[in-house]
């Protein structure tokens, strides 16, 4: 499978933190055959895939299955829903959007008084999570509630489109990205043997990981991310914080982790050696499973390599598809230059 | 066809203020069917049921083609479109919006959104001059496809939600056109007391511009501007709105003609079709307002269909309502403008 097909069907699962079923479902179908696996009791998925020899260090390469979004948490009278966000989304771009709702996939869409109807006032005061609702198009709590469940899962409805110059445009693009390469790699001959997590409620902080690195108990992590870019108009200088087509992102430090020196060296003479572009942030912004997985039980020597990613959170992530390619090139080749170290 | 694959079908075509074409021509197609028609220089698509009879009463059904959009001011260094608004735009939804750019060809683009990590304040909305759109092109691919005063809009399918709800982006004031095409394919090879012509005005959304034209040109007697209002929503005023689901609601306003607008009232209450008063203080904020000053002055009323969340890309109306508005207006040239005998 195209590894940007595999991107394609895997953002357009459903899988807010807590709810990651569908992508571990089509996750665990995929890996069959190509590894041994076994899902723990938070829902990740730890598999290890044999090589045709075995690494003097046991290597962890970790991506996050969930995506932020949405979860139901009352029905207002007029059958409405009322909605708390899961992880980091800025609620201005929830507002006057389509949502899928729970299981049964309800079509559901974020609206508000007619803008006619506000003050001066109100047309520049956001509409935030407390003053939203969804709109099912039921007319009453009664029938709203034969549909959906308090506790039900709110997704953006956003297509996976390819658009510009070899750029795509998708929802959940963090960490899908992270997940396709890793399944790329599942898929794919390994020389040595090495373990691959599929982890649970990254977005709701860091919550999976902990528990897929203390039971793998690795030397060594990579952590395959998506992280943002801010490379557009409204921003210069350090505040780009990383750009699109400038190849995969490493960085030295975020709001999660300080990362080991000599792994973050050597990503970068990695990507010499493979003449592939790389690049990292030029500030301290976000952080994820790094930051778990490097304090797990007495510590473990880990990088993330990120796919630089425009409008992160959002139902329009934007990535590069050679940022993306490289990642993949960028984490097969460090990993086989730690496998020995 | 039926009132929601009609309707599906006339959102489904692009119409921003000034550049109508493409949904003028798919309104067109479906009026033909039931007049001569005609798009003027303004873009107004005007037809005419059969031979005008100086013995009748003319009536002018209105509704405009046209939906709010962007136009394209600026193309910046990196590939990024500026733009401005045509009509009124709720800036609240317009972060990480996925559009679509008519340029020499129809291109995909997302509106730029600035990373949490640059912006404390997630309240703020931003100023239309605020935002650029991210085309994915170098400035030179873009400046190939994309010219100065393109339109722009907020790309969305549309969506059926529960119920004979649909929902969607300008079904203000494409609900209306249907209205139209619905009560004429009602009253198909009818001989009716009335001249009829139909006008699907260009540029309402930035100032009710194109029906005055058509209105001067076609020198209607009386006039129905039919358009969509606000119908209620939590958040706002009981007062202010009618109800989705309660059938059209009659215009009442000292710029609109009593006479008239009882005339609809008592159709409505012998045909049994629901209704609603919309009561207003001045004028309308419709094309009523210059049809009715138009000449020597034409006897005008509304028709409104109820439509939640206004000029978001997702307006919510009720099939019934359409058909219900559709009935009326169908009595209304089958028994023609003056009050019963």
């Amino acid at each position: 499978m195209q590894m940007l097909k595999r991107l394609e069907t895997l953002c357009m699962l459903n899988g807010i933190s807590g709810d990651e079923n569908a992508v571990r479902d089509y996750i665990c179908k995929e890996i069959i055959g190509f590894a041994e696996f076994e899902i723990d009791n938070l829902g990740n998925v730890i598999a290890f895939k044999k090589g045709k020899n075995t690494p003097k260090n046991k290597i962890m390469i970790s991506a996050h299955m969930d995506e932020v979004g949405m979860i139901v948490n009352f029905t207002n009278s007029d059958g409405t829903l009322k909605i708390s966000p899961v992880g980091g989304v800025d609620p201005r771009v929830v507002f006057g959007r389509q949502v899928i709702v729970g299981k049964n996939k309800i079509n559901g869409v974020i609206g508000a008084k007619a803008v006619h109807n506000l003050t001066a006032d109100e047309k520049d005061k956001a509409v935030t999570f407390d003053n939203m609702y969804i709109d099912i198009g039921c007319d009453n709590k009664e029938e709203a509630k034969k549909l959906v469940s308090l506790g039900d899962s709110v997704t953006f409805s956003s297509e996976f489109i390819e658009f510009g110059d070899g750029f795509v445009k998708g929802k959940a693009i963090d960490d899908r990205a992270g997940c396709a390469v890793m399944l790329e790699m599942l898929k794919s001959d390994l020389e040595y043997d090495t373990y691959f997590t599929f982890v649970v409620q990254e977005e709701i902080g860091l919550r999976g990981s902990r528990c897929a690195a203390f039971s793998v108990e690795p030397d060594y992590a990579l952590v395959i991310e998506s992280t943002t870019a801010a490379d557009i108009p409204s921003a210069s200088g350090a505040d780009r914080v990383c750009e699109l087509k400038k190849g995969p992102v490493v960085s030295f430090m975020d709001r999660s982790t300080i990362y080991n020196k000599e792994l973050y060296n050597l990503a970068f003479d990695c990507a010499k050696e493979l003449d592939i572009p790389c690049q990292t942030k030029t500030r301290v912004a976000g952080g994820n499973d790094a930051g778990a997985i490097h304090l797990s039980r007495c510590g473990v020597k880990t990088v993330a390599v990120s796919v630089p990613t425009r409008y992160l959170h959002s139902p329009s992530c934007v990535i590069n598809k050679d940022d993306y390619f490289n990642t993949f090139k960028l984490v097969k080749a460090l990993t086989d230059r730690i496998y020995n170290r | 066809m039926n009132a929601k694959d009609l309707i599906f079908d006339l959102i489904s075509s692009t119409g921003v203020s000034g550049d109508e074409f493409p949904a003028s021509e798919t309104a067109e197609k479906e009026l033909c069917k039931f007049c001569e028609t005609e798009i003027d220089h303004f873009g107004n698509v005007i037809g005419c049921r059969g031979k005008i009879d100086d013995k009748k009463a003319t009536l002018l059904l209105d509704a405009h083609i046209d939906e709010i959009g962007f136009i394209v001011t600026y193309i910046t260094d990196d590939g990024f479109l500026k733009v401005s608004n045509c009509g009124g735009i709720d800036r609240r939804l317009l972060l990480a919006q996925q559009v679509t750019i008519f340029g020499k060809e129809k291109i995909t683009g997302i509106i730029t959104s600035t990373p949490p990590h640059l912006e404390e304040d997630d309240k703020k909305v931003p100023k239309i001059d605020d935002i650029y759109i991210d085309t994915g092109l170098s400035k030179e691919e873009c400046e190939k496809i994309v010219s100065l005063g393109d339109r722009v809009i907020i790309a969305n399918k549309p969506i059926s939600l529960q119920g004979d709800r649909i929902s969607g982006k300008s079904l203000d004031d494409r609900c209306g056109v249907a209205v139209i095409l619905r009560a004429l394919e009602l009253v198909k090879d009818k001989n009716l007391p009335v001249n009829v012509v139909v006008c699907f005005s260009a540029q309402e959304e930035t100032g009710e511009r194109g029906a005055k034209i058509s209105a001067f040109k076609i020198q209607p007697d009386f006039a129905v501007a039919i358009d969509v209002s606000f119908a209620l929503t939590a958040d706002d005023k009981e007062y202010k709105c009618g109800k989705l689901g309660q059938g059209p609601m009659i215009g009442i306003a000292p710029s609109l003609s009593k006479e008239f607008s009882n005339r609809l009232v008592d159709l409505a209450k012998s045909e049994e079709i629901p209704f609603q008063l919309e009561v207003m203080n001045g004028e309308t904020g419709t094309n009523a307002d210059c049809i009715g000053v138009t000449g020597k002055g034409v006897k005008t009323v509304t028709l409104s269909v109820p439509l939640k969340y206004m000029h978001t890309p997702v307006e919510v109306i009720s099939i019934e309502d359409i058909e219900n508005s559709a009935k009326l207006v169908a009595k209304l040239l089958e028994r023609g403008v003056y009050a019963d005998a």
